[in-house]
């Protein structure tokens, strides 16, 4: 692609030459993946939106901490259930010094929603956008949408004309054609692209004309992929990178006891849980008796009351990690603390549970885990195949890699699972996409990963009222009552929300940690 | 049994026995058994040899736990160090790993897979290989080609993808109940599969030199058919290179086999093998318990030393020239 | 000889077409590559749409069809992962393998054919017994364990050598190592992590070998003739053992050049092996299916070569196959 090498140092250069070129703080950073591509409607991924937002920017942005604050828009109030009126950030101008407009808008949302997007779930309640005057909109949505401003951040401002005269509109089915937006930028964000080589190095710079004041210091950022943890601590503690995630778990002592290195570990949103095949009359590991034992309720509760999550926590995550009773994280709106505890470890009662439904010797099953996709997530499926034994369930475990994980338990092999581990987190922010997507089946676009088939009549109704109650009172009682629900009937085994853990160099003076498990480079100070 | 050979029973049993004992006699005076004994280096890596597998096949008698039954692991007892460092137990010489596992007898259990595939993976190419190479390279032509672009065809496949299809078309094919059983039998044809290309081709280049040599015309014209030829004149004499290979490739496919369980390919990970140990142990380099890659790398590094050396002399002791 | 090279080349557009084949129907257990490029969000309607554009629907007789349909019109397809077309992916990573496999190459070769020569002449030596020994320990840890250790002493302990990626490389028709101090710096720990194997390996065939020809009768023929033990040494035993030596060469850099995995994975080497570990775990068809094809063509090459060898070596051997058919 477009290799610049030698001539980096000389390009590099001219960009500094707004500040001193003596105070040249370039960033290095490093994860497991690269970025996938560089258009804001395809590749809906953690890492490349990440990317992404350091590029182009939405109405509203997401802090760090998942606060939400102006960006494109000034200030916006509702002026009626279904409409928004927003007001548009007047003298801000694309990287190639285009002016941000209304039109700009309109022409992203029409790009959004082509068939071939990945991101039209985010504007998915928005009807239509008026256009009032240059610098002002109506957003009209279909239905009250409680949760229109939490997917604001992530619809992403492109430039009409530079859409228009690059040809750039179309979008094509699975990426067929090497189009001009995925491969080249023109956002507003606080960031230019420099140079992209796919799996080596992504090279950013700081828009010198951003309508905003930086947090960061940085005048030259550089992105490297490096696949393997172990080369990747190796390359922060020989100094070749500045920040690098994440951290093994094992390894964050090892970071802290060396000098000019530290770990910096926090919160993520991710839910990890395991569900159970509630679907089939016949679990698969059970073929010619006609009995699929996870129907029964007190089946779900003795596998839930058999694992230790404390002992998980302490040994397999080395405390990082917090066992969780909910499907949410704190930071989720909907979410509630005083819901958020699991039933306590008691194998006896376990034990007690099995014999009442007719397993008193237990049954076999394969357990489906992922081992390249969450933190230890092998780890935590072998350590779960013991505590299941001692009350009796013989379990096979089927670690594979992600690709063969995710077809296996999904659609693709029709829910080919009874026992399986699975991560979510909710891309909305909010609890009605966990509801939607994990616990609930009936309706379009619902279930899409409630492999194990899960559903409640009254939890079905719930979540499509909770869609569009716009209410705060009534939406959070009905969110409670469909977590009560689930907690009941044990729809899924809960087991806890894994801990980000980031290696920093010393050269790095301060860098705030999103629940993300990825750099948003505005928030990035160097020394 | 010899009913006609007109001697009674008891002494056509004897003559059996007088028969064995002659040949066993004959064994130890032999240069072979003569040289084994002189080397002090092979009669080492016999035992160390023989120890492997006693240990891997009688695992379930001489370990001190029994690793491949998870009701026995307990998480309270991950990561202790080996006995002799401060922490560490009797109850588990070499510590152990982040499951709970006592990591010598994890070794064992786990040597057993390892054996089994490196050995059979291995047996399984050496036959295959040497067998297409003879013919391909004794017959030439066409069969040549053919034998030869077949191999081509192969060689673009590693073993992960082998393995992936195999395992594949017996999910699509066997009913559920049979595949755990069969697991094992899919990872020693596609780590079997992928390394038989370079047994073919070097006996093969191997085979088109010796064809040409006197002994291979006089044998020819003394009108020895070409299947005889090719496995009691030529085989013997292109073997060197095929041991040195062969017992390279021993650790190689041991090796193997722990990639391709990373695919939920082959043994489960509740019975991890040697490769597999080493897998999960080299996530635990930086951070101090290395004894949980460290003991299992040592345990296949002195298996794949000893079988090399044994390798090395057999091939002097059977190599018809060397004597 | 022409009419050889020819039909050998022929012969590897079967092959190709075998491979693909096989291929295609490999890539229905490899898994899903929709939720890869969708994301996990996606409805199923996405999803559908998505399986319909690329085809995955199709029974893998027709995706295969397809795929050799637009192959011959030299259109590969476009890589999922990366949005480009296959030829490039494939092209922007083949120098970096090729310079990283050649220089392993030479290190096997220069180090390891003297190292079996020396160890087959002083066969009892102890010398000859030490690096046979450790040469074997080399090969029995696993690649990535040696690439760990390395980085750790050359880069983290004593910050020599850079522990991940091409470092700085010059253009010289291609993005180059080899030309400068700073990128060879870059070169130096994968290409001895990758040439280890290939070391122990040559250096104990050639030792074998060179055991055997050794005791034949023209050595000691052309030793009683009083030729010096050089020209004896490698004039003529050395030259003996050659064929199962290039047989082998060949084969290695084969492979080499195709399946670097591990190696590339743990130095992040933008080469072909990380190209195509990435493709497997993104499940990226048209990379996988263009990549083997290619790989093919190389291994059909690569053996032509050592057939070609072989000739030179010894024009005894018939390489159409004559001999066989004279009897």
């Amino acid at each position: 692609m477009r290799s610049k090498n030698i001539v980096i140092g000389a390009v590099a250069a001219a960009f500094i030459a707004a500040g001193t070129a003596a105070d040249a703080k370039t960033f290095r950073y490093s994860t497991s993946g690269d970025i996938l591509g560089l258009d804001p409607f395809i590749n809906n991924e953690g890492p490349t939106n990440t990317m992404k937002s350091n590029l182009y920017e939405g109405l509203i942005h997401r802090a760090w901490d998942l606060s939400l604050h102006p960006a494109l828009a000034t200030d916006w109030e509702q002026t009626s259930p279904t409409t928004w009126r927003f007001n548009l950030r007047k003298d801000v101008k694309f990287h190639n010094g285009n002016d941000f407009t209304a039109d700009d808008v309109l022409i992203s949302l029409d790009r959004i929603r082509l068939p071939a997007s990945n991101m039209t779930f985010v504007v998915s309640s928005i009807d239509r956008i008026e256009k009032i005057d240059d610098h002002t909109i109506d957003i009209v949505t279909q239905y009250p949408d409680p949760t229109l401003l939490l997917n604001l951040p992530n619809f992403w401002i492109m430039d009409k004309e530079w859409l228009e005269a690059n040809d750039a509109f179309g979008l094509e089915e699975g990426a067929v054609v090497k189009t001009f937006a995925n491969l080249n930028v023109n956002g507003t964000g606080p960031f230019m692209i420099e140079e992209w080589v796919p799996d080596t190095r992504t090279v950013l710079v700081p828009n010198p004309n951003w309508w905003g004041t930086p947090w960061h210091n940085l005048t030259r950022a550089v992105f490297t992929p490096i696949g393997n943890a172990a080369t990747r601590v190796a390359a922060l503690l020989s100094g070749e990178i500045d920040l690098m995630y994440p951290v093994p778990l094992q390894d964050v002592p090892r970071l802290e006891s060396t000098a000019g290195v530290q770990a910096l570990q926090g919160p993520e949103l991710r839910t990890i849980f395991l569900g159970f095949d509630q679907h089939r009359d016949e679990l698969l590991d059970m073929p010619g008796t006609g009995k699929n034992p996870f129907k029964d309720v007190r089946v779900r509760k003795a596998f839930y009351q058999a694992i230790d999550i404390n002992a998980i926590k302490r040994v397999v995550m080395r405390n990082a990690a917090t066992p969780t009773g909910l499907m949410i994280a704190p930071g989720i709106n909907g979410f509630q603390p005083d819901m958020n505890d699991r039933f306590p470890h008691d194998p006896e009662a376990a034990k007690a549970l099995l014999a009442e439904a007719g397993y008193p010797d237990g049954f076999p099953v394969t357990l489906d885990c992922p081992n390249d996709r969450y933190v230890n997530d092998e780890a935590i499926c072998l350590a779960v195949v013991p505590m299941l034994k001692r009350v009796g369930i013989d379990v096979k475990l089927n670690a594979q890699t992600k690709s063969l994980h995710f077809q296996k338990i999904g659609r693709a092999e029709q829910w080919n699972t009874s026992f399986f581990m699975l991560g979510w987190t909710p891309g909305s922010y909010d609890a009605h996409n966990p509801l939607q997507q994990l616990m609930t089946l009936d309706g379009e676009g619902q279930g899409t990963w409630n492999c194990g088939r899960f559903t409640h009549p009254r939890m079905e109704e719930l979540t499509d009222l909770i869609a569009g109650e716009t209410d705060v009172q009534k939406r959070t009682a009905m969110i409670r009552e469909a977590f009560q629900i689930h907690k009941d009937e044990v729809g899924h085994i809960t087991l806890h929300q894994q801990a980000l853990a980031w290696g920093i160099g010393s050269n790095v003076k301060e860098v705030k940690q999103r629940p993300h498990n990825d750099v948003d480079l505005r928030y990035v100070m160097m020394n | 049994m010899n009913i006609d050979t007109g001697h009674p029973p008891e002494t056509a049993a004897a003559g059996l026995l007088a028969r064995a004992a002659d040949r066993l006699r004959r064994f130890f005076d032999s240069d072979i058994f003569h040289s084994f004994r002189t080397s002090p280096v092979t009669i080492a890596a016999f035992v160390v040899t023989m120890v492997c597998f006693v240990a891997a096949f009688f695992a379930p008698w001489l370990a001190p736990h029994n690793t491949n039954d998870v009701a026995t692991l307990d998480l309270m007892n991950a990561f202790l160090p080996p006995v002799w460092m401060e922490g560490g137990t009797w109850d588990f010489p070499l510590g152990t790993d982040e499951q709970g596992r006592d990591v010598l007898s994890a070794i064992m259990f786990g040597m057993k897979v390892s054996l089994i595939v490196g050995f059979a993976s291995v047996l399984f190419s050496v036959v295959l290989g040497v067998g297409l190479g003879l013919v391909s390279g004794y017959v030439g032509g066409r069969l040549d080609h053919f034998i030869m672009r077949v191999a081509d065809v192969q060689l673009s496949f590693p073993a992960v993808l082998v393995a992936l299809l195999l395992f594949g078309f017996a999910k699509t094919i066997l009913p559920r109940a049979v595949q755990d059983d069969v697991a094992l039998l899919v990872l020693i044809f596609a780590i079997g599969l992928s390394n038989w290309v370079q047994f073919a081709r070097t006996v093969r280049g191997s085979t088109m030199v010796e064809k040409n040599k006197e002994y291979v015309q006089a044998a020819r014209v003394i009108g020895r058919r070409p299947l005889a030829i090719m496995f009691q004149h030529v085989l013997p004499n292109v073997m060197g290179p095929v041991l040195v290979i062969a017992t390279i490739s021993l650790a190689i496919a041991i090796l193997t086999e722990a990639t391709l369980s990373f695919l939920g390919v082959g043994v489960p990970p509740t019975q991890p093998s040697l490769g597999t140990l080493i897998r999960f142990g080299n996530n635990f380099l930086f951070s101090g318990e290395w004894w949980m890659t460290i003991f299992p790398g040592v345990a296949l590094v002195a298996l794949a030393l000893a079988v090399n050396l044994l390798g090395d002399w057999l091939r002097d002791a059977l190599n018809p020239k060397l004597r | 000889m022409l009419a050889f090279i020819v039909r050998r080349l022929f012969q590897s557009i079967l092959v190709m077409l075998a491979v693909g084949f096989i291929a295609f129907s490999l890539f229905n257990f490899v898994g899903d590559p929709v939720n890869n490029m969708v994301g996990i969000e996606a409805t199923i309607e996405e999803r559908e749409r998505m399986a319909k554009a690329l085809g995955l629907n199709d029974p893998f007789p027709i995706q295969f069809a397809r795929f050799a349909g637009n192959a011959l019109r030299g259109d590969f397809g476009q890589s999922y992962r990366l949005s480009v077309p296959v030829e490039e992916a494939i092209g922007e990573r083949l120098p970096a393998t090729l310079e990283l496999v050649f220089v392993a190459a030479v290190l096997a070769l220069a180090i390891g054919v003297p190292l079996g020569v020396y160890t087959g002449l002083h066969r009892e030596g102890a010398v000859s017994r030490l690096l046979l020994t450790t040469s074997l320990i080399g090969i029995s840890l696993p690649t990535f364990l040696i690439g760990i250790l390395l980085i750790l002493t050359f880069s983290v302990w004593l910050g020599w050598l850079p522990s991940f990626g091409r470092g700085v490389t010059v253009n010289i028709g291609w993005e180059s190592n080899l030309v400068s101090w700073e990128g060879f710096r870059s070169i130096i720990l994968p290409s001895v992590t990758l040439c280890l194997f290939q070391l122990t390996l040559l250096m104990r065939l050639v030792r074998a070998e060179m055991l055997e020809v050794l005791r034949t009768d023209y050595i000691k023929f052309a030793r009683a003739r009083g030729l010096t033990s050089r020209a004896v040494n490698f004039g003529h035993a050395l030259k003996n053992t050659l064929v199962p030596v290039i047989t082998i060469t060949g084969l290695q850099i084969g492979s080499l050049i195709a399946f670097a995995i591990i190696t590339e994975t743990v130095f992040q080497w933008p080469g072909m092996g990380l190209l195509f570990l990435q493709a497997i775990q993104f499940v990226d068809i048209p990379v996988m299916a263009a990549y083997l094809c290619l790989v093919a063509f190389i291994f059909v090459v690569i053996n032509l070569i050592v057939d070609l060898l072989y000739y030179v070596i010894d024009p005894r051997l018939r390489l159409d196959g004559g001999a066989a058919r004279a009897h």
